[in-house]
């Protein structure tokens, strides 16, 4: 007995422990100056948006949301599109290559990204001339390998005489996806659709080599700019930052704080299990 | 499926064409788009990789012709003999000695714990992933803003703070990154956790609990080789997080500092390829790391599947 409420009490000071740096994240953007002292993280008034107004000033909150948006929208579009067809031709048709495709999604997951930077930054920037553009954000994350992954192991584990049925009716395989399959699929787009939001939404290195035009440049790298070189200038450049980093920070989080339920062990599990 | 279907779009093809495009051809279809991706994203950028990093290979303007001769070892003997890439290397090894056995032990405890059925489980668990699902450059930011020379973390130690502060202290700020990526990454791996959990056998633990066995026992001799391949996959992933280490020593350490104390070998392999535009040394950089990660992904295999 004592043993369990330590345990419970551990995890509840853990979970404290790591929710803090967010409480912090919102404190230090509300206050007019940061106040470091343990009493200034349980500020009673004072505060006040012009951290949020600062920071909005130097690199254009909005436009920088909608890049963010636009980027994470377009390596969406492609996940579910054409990883909803890869996933049900590697689970539920045959044919050739089926092995060498399956191996080479399970392989791309092993293989750091950040090895193939050069050589994607030498076709998409130098042989392509996709920088500053949208399309040279997308497409190292087009379609997203752990996704494709999920919804295999989804429709794979869909009963066998659901498709035989149909296709005894003679209806095409894409008829088949569309109106059988895909209708059962909607928790796994929506676990898939989640995880791969997070990638783009996120993702720091590759859009930050792509674009130099700070008007075509996600939230997470006009941040990061700021952060580097523009902070010095600010009234208070801790609050100018935390503020951005909210702004950063908040769709995702609500995104998953939402639909946390999709989040969970068993709707990834047959995807761990393999 | 048989002769006796219908004839359909999707009926099985005899003969030759079958043997040679499968049962059902439109599946090469519906791969298409995705095998291209993988094609030109992965498996043509690795082979370019390889073969940079073989040859004296610069920047130059869409479609010049210009000699890229090849150099066979050279820009490995550069990368090798350069003491900042070496230093980066030892850095990410030092991140991992610390980062990776944190990470199994507090992931699997956590998942453990989480996995009985407790009172507020959707709050902790939104408490242990969001760190997960939010962005490095936010977080970051806040660990900025921790600690910084006059930050919280120094406020509350006083005297005991370090001197010099955290950030840029060259024994501290590794320890420093390698805390920050297991904290923002500590949810995903209990994730893992968790799924391995509920293929443990309820049965084991019951005979253990007949057998007189205690909690901590129980744990040590059901749960830890009961998800012991999950084991082997949490040291593998958190592996290669550590070896895609950017954002943090880039940020957090203002670009791998102090003095490369933090730098890890993709910040070298962006400051040698792309700001100074030497990609060749870079390829050379990532392949030595892919190396290593293999490496260490095989041995942990060895070592923890053994028996």
């Amino acid at each position: 007995m004592a043993i369990r409420w330590l345990q419970r009490t551990a995890l509840f000071l853990g979970a404290l422990l790591f929710l803090f740096p967010f409480y912090y994240m919102v404190i230090g953007s509300l206050q007019k100056d940061p106040d470091t002292s343990l009493a200034g993280a349980f500020p009673t008034g004072g505060f006040t948006l012009d951290n949020y107004a600062a920071i909005n000033a130097r690199i254009d909150l909005l436009g920088s949301l909608v890049n963010s948006g636009i980027v994470t929208g377009g390596v969406l579009l492609g996940t579910v599109v054409f990883g909803v067809l890869a996933g049900y031709a590697l689970a539920r048709l045959h044919f050739r290559g089926q092995g060498a495709l399956f191996a080479a999604m399970l392989l791309v997951q092993i293989v750091p990204f950040q090895l193939l930077i050069i050589p994607i930054y030498v076709l998409i920037v130098r042989s392509y001339g996709l920088a500053d553009s949208y399309l040279g954000m997308i497409i190292p994350f087009a379609i997203n390998s752990t996704a494709v992954f999920i919804f295999r192991q989804f429709f794979l584990a869909l009963p066998e005489e659901l498709f035989s049925a149909a296709r005894l009716d003679g209806a095409s395989e894409l008829r088949i996806l569309w109106s059988v399959a895909l209708p059962l699929a909607r928790p796994a787009l929506l676990t898939a659709s989640l995880l791969t939001f997070i990638g783009p939404w996120n993702e720091f290195l590759w859009p930050f080599l792509v674009t130099k035009d700070a008007d075509l440049q996600p939230l997470a790298v006009s941040l990061a700019n700021y952060i580097n070189t523009g902070a010095g200038r600010a009234a208070n450049p801790f609050g100018a930052i935390l503020a951005g980093a909210v702004v950063l920070a908040m769709p995702a989080v609500a995104l998953f704080v939402a639909f946390q339920k999709h989040f969970t062990a068993s709707d990834l599990g047959s995807g761990v299990k393999g | 499926m048989g002769r006796t279907a219908t004839p359909g779009p999707a009926d099985p093809p005899h003969g030759r064409l079958g043997a040679l495009l499968g049962r059902q051809p439109v599946g090469i279809l519906f791969a298409a788009p995705y095998a291209v991706f993988l094609a030109a994203i992965f498996a043509y950028p690795l082979g370019l990789a390889l073969w940079i990093s073989f040859h004296d290979y610069f920047f130059a303007a869409p479609g010049a012709q210009v000699e890229r001769p090849f150099v066979g070892l050279e820009n490995y003997r550069a990368v090798l003999s350069d003491p900042q890439v070496r230093r980066s290397f030892l850095n990410v090894t030092e991140f991992l000695l610390i980062n990776v056995p944190l990470t199994v032990l507090l992931a699997l405890l956590l998942a453990s714990a989480l996995n009985t059925a407790i009172r507020g489980r959707t709050f902790l668990r939104v408490a242990y992933y969001v760190p997960y699902v939010t962005a490095g450059v936010a977080l970051v930011a806040v660990w900025l803003f921790l600690f910084n020379r006059d930050g919280m973390v120094n406020q509350l130690l006083g005297p005991l703070a370090p001197d010099p502060s955290w950030l840029i202290n060259s024994r501290l700020a590794m320890p420093v990154i390698a805390l920050f990526v297991t904290w923002k990454q500590m949810g995903f791996f209990i994730l893992l956790y968790l799924a391995a959990l509920q293929n443990v056998p309820k049965e084991l633990y019951e005979s253990a609990q007949v057998d007189g066995a205690g909690r901590v026992a129980s744990f040590r001799n059901v749960t830890v080789p009961g998800v012991r391949p999950a084991t082997t996959l949490v040291v593998i992933v958190a592996t290669i997080t550590g070896a895609n280490l950017f954002t943090e020593p880039y940020l957090l350490t203002s670009g791998g500092g102090p003095n490369g104390a933090s730098a890890s070998p993709v910040l070298v392999m962006y400051q040698r390829g792309i700001e100074q535009g030497n990609p060749d040394v870079a390829a050379a950089i990532g392949v030595l790391l892919v190396l290593g990660v293999l490496l260490i992904s095989l041995a942990s295999r060895r070592l923890l599947e053994r028996d």
